[in-house]
């Protein structure tokens, strides 16, 4: 199915005969380079190939809508809890420069010791389910089409269920996952052995899948009260994690190292981040860095969130980044809303747009304190895998609580994590392999005892599901109330106009949220902020955000809420579109054949600043492509006007009127039309009149040839001249 | 109790101080292989649910059929042989469709020929 870019994607068509979707491809997808890459005005060096479709950047307007694509995958994190809305989220995030789309698991799924089947609503996230699964990689299959470059999709192998979801991803086209048994231990206590066993036979199937691993060091920095002082740590997780799925087959390259600049500013964050970002890529040169923005002192302002990640773009680019995942700027307030997604693609976007060729220019350091630093963070870390081994090894280093303390290692604080070998979720669930043990499947990790000549152990049952997908089990739902369809009974009308609400999240939640500044203390606007949103008709309103301007003066306070109706907007009038053509073919047309306008004010009208809008080069005006334009002021009489025209041999009369009582500024474009006609030129010249009161139909009807109101544009006006002129050469009378 | 200490980088760093840059590294990575390959030998040789049901799902059974022998499985003691391994072994005694036999598995059927096979488990 095609999508067109004037309609919304249509969720049922995704959902039907999904039980019969099969993923397209397999396998990472990283973008192409091009060197000297020419776009617009000018010559890019660290880009890759364009979108077929997607919006630039809001400014890149100016330079011809060029929408440069950085080389870094750039990601984007998705977690509404309805799949079904996270579609349209990923559909708009695409369009704006993503091609790794993270689905962010519902709050428990790592415990839940099996496949989730299924559509359930989640919390926080979604439960990854095959249905789930399945219908978005199809979704992202058009969106892809659509937008002009493979789009990843990507995951968690991680939980109880490692192995399962791993299995379920590679059968589903799941292009990457973040898979870790470190995470699990740390963060989810899962039980140790449980973790790292499950691990190797979930990396296994990865590697047939050509999937991308990213591993789950950067939580440190979250967990840890001083996040820069875990970086010796991080390096060993890496490590870890890394060596780990060497040993188990996976291609380096498909290793990705989540990696977190650990500080933010007021910190001094590129003097202590810089060294660490060195320090890893020095040790870990052989794998991708998927380099993560700081979650870590966010709250609740958006400005704050968006600087501190445009210096962690800087880094990226000071050092390298293969993945730059993007974290949105309201991720300290909220479950993140669809648009903030699109703003922290754009943040990066923009940030490497604008630093593209830097490292042309600049290079760090070789010796000093940047070298200096990167080294010492290196041996700290080799301190720290020392003394792993002399406790006893990893299990013996856990449970001594080595990870995650906020000590600068060697130095501890005895706050680190302690897990027991015997304990956490899943202990005792560890069974020693048999000597007639056996598996008849392929990308089975271990020990494998297959009847003599068999070599692929999926010969045993005519092949598995990797080679004869057909064999797939597909569960469609389980939960007769929690599911899409019930969910979707409620919530697909909000995709028609007949019943438009605002959304963030999901379909007819109807949130939106309220900018003001108080001049009142920061106690007080509280109350206040809350009392406005109730006065406006909100429900459930919450503060969001506030920033004392000055204790006395004034309180900036961000409030959000629901509104509690919705809009027919089949029952608006819904002006169309002014017709624009592009700045290059409106030059072109000029250039083919000058045009030359005379233009005034009319009648006793002093009004000339939305008129000189029009026509002036500074401000966008006509001029600018290369149309003559003769603006003979203010309160010009329309007899003068005309003959000026004549005089002139004009193909155009630009009137403007603001005032507009007693119909005035109709009657003098009446007057205008019925003068060209009285002097023989009506028919070969073209009239256009303007001003903040004026209607196209209405100035149709007086006999002008259009009229242009509020909010028009010189692109506006010259786009009509151009077609106008046209058609009058066509009829033969230009 | 996990210990505190102060910072004792200078002390300990001695041994490692006059280490070139690519020593350094070198000597990262085979700490890095050290503390890993005990781990790699246990995932060799331990299996789990989890790993079981994988192997189940890769067989052709579905998310529900592969928890329910995979429960059987450890309920008969047979996890060292693979709950795939069983399967199928039962069925080539049974001479039938190993799909159709871990279908009835899953219902509980069977599992008192699966011991007897394996002579492994307990009842």
């Amino acid at each position: 199915m095609d999508l067109n870019r004037n309609e919304k994607i249509d969720i049922d068509e995704i959902l039907k005969d999904l039980e019969h979707y099969r993923p397209r491809r397999r396998g990472w997808h990283w973008r192409e380079p091009i060197d000297n890459l020419k776009m617009g005005p000018f010559t890019f060096h660290d880009m890759s190939k364009p979108l077929k479709n997607s919006y630039g950047l809001p400014s890149s307007k100016y330079f011809g809508n060029i929408d440069p694509q950085p080389r870094p995958v750039i990601t984007t994190e998705i977690a509404s809890g309805r799949f079904e809305d996270d579609i349209r989220r990923m559909r708009m995030a695409a369009w704006h420069g993503a091609d790794h789309i993270m689905v962010i698991r519902t709050a428990g799924q790592s415990h839940y010791d099996g496949l989730i089947e299924g559509t359930p609503q989640g919390i926080g996230g979604i439960p990854v389910t095959r249905k789930q699964v399945r219908a978005q990689r199809k979704a992202l299959d058009m969106i892809e089409d659509e937008v002009g470059r493979p789009i990843n999709y990507h995951s968690y192998v991680s939980g109880e269920a490692g192995p399962d979801i791993a299995v379920m991803f590679a059968e589903e086209g799941v292009n990457g996952a973040h898979q870790d048994p470190q995470y699990n231990v740390l963060y989810r206590n899962v039980n140790m052995v449980r973790s790292f066993v499950d691990a190797a036979e979930a990396k296994k199937i990865m590697v047939w899948a050509d999937m991308a691993q990213i591993d789950g060091a950067h939580n440190a920095n979250a967990t840890a009260r001083q996040a820069w002082k875990v970086m010796p740590e991080l390096m060993v997780q890496h490590a870890i994690n890394c060596m780990y799925s060497r040993k188990v087959g996976m291609n380096p390259k498909n290793i990705c190292l989540s990696t977190v600049p650990p500080t933010a500013p007021p910190a001094p964050c590129l003097r202590l981040d810089l060294p660490y970002a060195v320090a890893l890529r020095d040790f870990f040169h052989d794998y991708r860095m998927r380099a993560q923005m700081n979650t870590k002192y966010i709250e609740s302002d958006t400005r704050e969130a968006t600087v501190t990640h445009v210096l962690n773009i800087l880094t990226s680019v000071l050092t390298s980044a293969d993945i730059q995942s993007t974290i949105t700027p309201d991720e300290g307030r909220n479950v993140p809303w669809h648009y903030n997604n699109i703003a922290a693609v754009s943040t990066a976007k923009q940030a490497f747009a604008g630093m593209d060729g830097l490292m042309e220019m600049l290079e760090l350091k070789k010796d000093g304190y940047l070298r200096e630093k990167a080294r010492e963070i290196k041996e700290r870390a080799v301190l720290f895998m020392e003394e792993i081994l002399e406790v006893g090894g990893y299990f013996k280093a856990v449970e001594e609580g080595f990870f995650v303390d906020s000590g600068y290692y060697p130095e501890r604080n005895g706050d680190g994590i302690v897990r027991k070998i015997d304990g956490g979720i899943g202990a005792g669930t560890v069974y020693p392999r048999d000597k007639d043990y056996m598996a008849p499947v392929t990308a089975h990790f271990g020990y494998n005892n297959l009847p003599e000549g068999i070599v692929n152990p999926s010969n045993l049952i005519d092949g598995c599901t990797f080679e004869k997908p057909e064999k797939i089990v597909y569960i469609d739902e389980l939960d007769e109330e929690d599911n899409v369809n019930v969910r979707l009974k409620e919530s697909r009308k909000y995709w028609s106009k007949e019943h438009v609400k605002p959304e963030v999240e999901w379909a007819g939640d109807g949130y939106i949220l309220q900018t003001m500044f108080l001049p009142v203390d920061d106690s007080t606007a509280d109350v206040v902020a809350i009392e406005i949103g109730k006065k406006l008709g909100l429900v459930d309103v919450e503060v969001v955000h506030k920033n004392i301007m000055q204790d006395a003066e004034g309180t900036l306070v961000e409030i959000k809420g629901r509104i509690p109706f919705e809009i027919d907007a089949t029952k608006l009038y819904i002006p169309p579109k002014p017709e624009v053509m592009s700045d290059d073919d409106i030059r072109a047309d000029i250039e083919r054949r000058p045009m030359k306008v005379v233009a005034a004010t009319v009648g006793n009208d002093e009004h000339s600043v939305g008129l000189r809008e029009i026509i002036d080069i500074k401000h966008g005006g006509i001029e600018k492509y290369g149309i003559e334009c003769i603006y003979l002021g203010t309160s010009v009489p329309v007899e003068k006007l005309v003959d000026a025209a004549i005089e002139a041999n004009a193909d155009a009369i630009l009137a403007s009127t603001i005032i507009s009582h007693d119909n005035i500024h109709y009657k003098n474009m009446k007057k205008i039309h019925e003068l060209c006609i009285e002097k023989g030129i009506r028919d070969r010249i073209i009239i256009a009149c303007g001003g903040t009161q004026v209607a196209n139909d209405l100035a149709v009807e007086a006999g002008v040839d259009a009229g242009f109101g509020r909010g028009s544009k010189g692109v506006h006006v010259a786009t009509f001249l151009v077609k106008k002129r046209r058609e009058l050469e066509a009829k033969g009378l230009k | 109790m996990p210990i505190k200490r102060a910072d004792d980088f200078e002390v300990r760093r001695e041994h490692l101080k006059n280490l070139t840059d690519e020593e350094l590294e070198q000597r990262f990575w085979s700490l890095a292989e050290k503390i890993v390959d005990p781990l790699i030998e246990l995932a060799k040789n331990n299996t789990t649910p989890s790993i079981e049901r994988s192997v189940l799902l890769r067989m052709g059974f579905s998310s529900l059929e592969a928890k329910d022998i995979v429960n059987n499985t450890i309920d008969r003691g047979l996890m060292g042989k693979g709950a795939g391994h069983v399967v199928l072994k039962v069925s080539k005694q049974l001479n039938r469709d190993y799909r159709e036999v871990g279908r009835e598995m899953a219902q509980g059927l069977h599992w008192d020929l699966a011991v007897s096979i394996f002579k492994g488990g307990e009842k």
